[in-house]
């Protein structure tokens, strides 16, 4: 069963996770996701019938701690990395629309 | 003597009895590293200076008495996707070229605890994605058994480092393979602890529920050495397990007599080269002198593990990545940025490399509406059958014996045209992953002058056995002892 994702799908996914992409790679990465997605699609022959999905494999129960304050980074020392900040945080430009 | 061979056992030994100083072992190790590694590329950033001056606390441990443990004064190199305070930790990315954490890793400041002295931190592909070191955003990594062939990935720089004697061990991270892989392809030995053995708070996450940090080194001995010192529970970490760490180095000394290794049956088929299987089965019979039992075993699911492992890795690493938005830390791109989506884009389209673009694309596909159910899912109910045959097949033996890769070390650009050709160099290393069981590798012999590797596949938090069945290998032979002439 071959699947092709077209380059309109290509470019629909970067947006999704927020990646920039130029005609070129979605041309490119185009014929490159079909090829994997139809190896993927060989999952399609197993027999999953009654088979749980496989959620947490240590068998751990909910961990809990004390909810107790506790010295943790300065804000000076968070914003060394931050590329651009004001008055104590992180600054960005517009993030919410007109409209 | 040459000091950068000793094994971490045999130096501790001359550091005790003060025979050599760890400012020596150090700076001998730093001077062979800026001596070889301009060939070798296996690390990204050297401490030269830090690294001595952890080395003089080292030695005053030692001189005093104090606090001293079998990895005082030895020094070692960290893959770097592992957080190092004030030190650069880059993933091999272009994302994160210039960023310097403002944390240590649980792992690194255990070893610092230990008294161990980071030298530096070693090349890998971008963000753990890749089989051959090929896919860092700076260099590639070069064999230190042949400089043509790739040392492996994604722990590439880790493994070429320990092999070419450019430091007393490394630590690697294995995904799905990334440990034990490039072991295999440098002829050095390297463990995937179980999942939750050894506490991930600091290393940068690629597939949260399959990340193992995990030792590579000389030998069996040393890798227990260094597990025992850096795995237990961790508040940060809430998937480490509570129960107590075993001595390793202990036990590993234990007759191996009796028990019973099983051999799965999928593992050995068509498409292994000549000389890595009569490698393995040379090792086999290696055993079976040593009085322990062999037995075909099946794991029926393992033609699935290769899908079930990438869908899986795609659609974890698609959300993990979504903090590299070139707004708090790392590369940031705002040209002409009209809103934050636009640094987002920028950013990324920047600072990311094809195949982390490729994994975290497709990983939003088989997330997406309509498709999560068809791909994501399905996966996670292959994945609990990959799990249900690696607990079936050791119920009736010990371990599990196979390859960790169906070839020796490949030419360098050989495999970089075809992504899916390079997925399946993978296909014996990445079922123990999802499954969450721990894999030791060690070298086992040659073919056409490159190391083979095997592996043994234990159960659930029962490293001591891997050990122990490593360790009885390594003293039937001296594959491990063989050094590249470099």
């Amino acid at each position: 069963m071959a699947q092709q994702i077209d380059t309109e799908m290509v470019k629909h996914v970067a947006f999704l996770v927020r990646l920039g992409i130029s005609d070129e790679e979605a041309q490119k990465f185009s014929g490159q996701f079909s090829s994997i997605i139809d190896y993927f699609n060989m999952l399609n022959e197993v027999d999953t019938e009654n088979v749980p999905p496989a959620s947490d494999i240590t068998n751990n129960t909910n961990v809990l701690r004390e909810d107790v304050a506790k010295p943790s980074m300065s804000r000076e020392e968070f914003l060394n990395n931050a590329p651009q900040s004001e008055r104590g945080y992180v600054k960005v430009p517009t993030v919410l629309g007109d409209e | 003597m040459q000091l950068p061979n000793l094994t971490i056992r045999e130096a501790s030994d001359l550091l005790a009895t003060k025979k050599i100083s760890s400012v020596e072992l150090t700076h001998a190790t730093l001077q062979r590293a800026h001596e070889i590694d301009p060939k070798i590329k296996s690390y990204v950033t050297i401490t030269d200076d830090l690294a001595i001056e952890q080395a003089k606390k080292a030695d005053e441990r030692i001189a005093k008495g104090e606090n001293v443990t079998p990895l005082t004064g030895i020094p070692f190199a960290a893959k770097d996707c592992i957080s190092t305070r004030n030190i650069r930790t880059t993933c091999s990315s272009k994302i994160l070229e210039d960023y310097v954490p403002q944390y240590n890793a649980t792992v690194i400041n255990k070893l610092a605890d230990a008294g161990a002295v980071l030298m530096g931190k070693t090349n890998m592909d971008e963000f753990g994605m890749g089989s051959s070191c090929e896919n860092s955003a700076f260099f590639n990594t070069h064999n230190p058994w042949d400089l043509e062939r790739v040392p492996g990935g994604s722990s590439g720089g880790s493994a070429a480092a320990m092999s070419a004697s450019l430091c007393s061990f490394s630590l690697g991270e294995d995904t799905g393979g990334s440990v034990r892989m490039p072991a295999g392809f440098c002829n050095v030995t390297g463990i995937k602890p179980t999942y939750g053995r050894v506490s991930r708070y600091g290393l940068i996450s690629l597939v949260s529920s399959f990340d193992c940090i995990g030792p590579m080194s000389r030998d069996v001995y040393d890798c227990a050495t260094v597990l025992e010192t850096i795995a237990g529970h961790d508040p940060q970490d809430s998937t480490t397990f509570n129960s107590p760490v075993p001595r390793y180095t202990q036990h590993v000394t234990k007759s191996v007599k009796g028990m019973t290794i099983g051999i799965p049956k999928e593992y050995f088929v068509s498409g292994m080269e000549a000389g890595v299987e009569s490698s393995i089965q040379e090792a086999i019979r290696t055993y079976e002198k040593l009085g322990m039992k062999i037995q075909e075993v099946s794991l029926p699911n393992t033609k699935y593990a290769l899908p079930v492992y990438y869908l899986l890795l795609f659609a974890e690493a698609s959300s993990n990545l979504a903090r590299f938005d070139g707004t708090r830390f790392g590369l940031s791109v705002s040209e002409n940025a009209k809103d934050v989506i636009d640094i987002y884009l920028q950013t990324r389209h920047k600072g990311f490399g094809d195949e982390v673009k490729r994994r975290i694309m497709l990983g939003a596909y088989a997330l997406s509406a309509g498709y999560y159910d068809a791909y994501y899912l399905k996966a996670q109910k292959v994945r609990t059958l990959l799990r249900r045959d690696f607990e079936t097949a050791l119920a009736s033996c010990d371990i599990l014996l196979a390859p960790t890769c169906p070839t020796t070390a490949f030419k360098l650009g050989e495999k970089t045209s075809d992504p899916l050709e390079m997925y399946l160099s993978d296909i014996y290393v990445v079922a123990t992953n999802p499954a969450g069981v721990p894999a030791l590798a060690l070298p086992a012999g040659f073919s056409n002058n490159m190391p083979v590797g095997m592996q043994l596949i234990g159960k659930h938090l029962d490293e001591q056995t891997l050990f122990q069945v490593g360790h009885a290998y390594q003293q039937e032979t001296d594959w491990h002892k063989q050094l590249p002439n470099i």
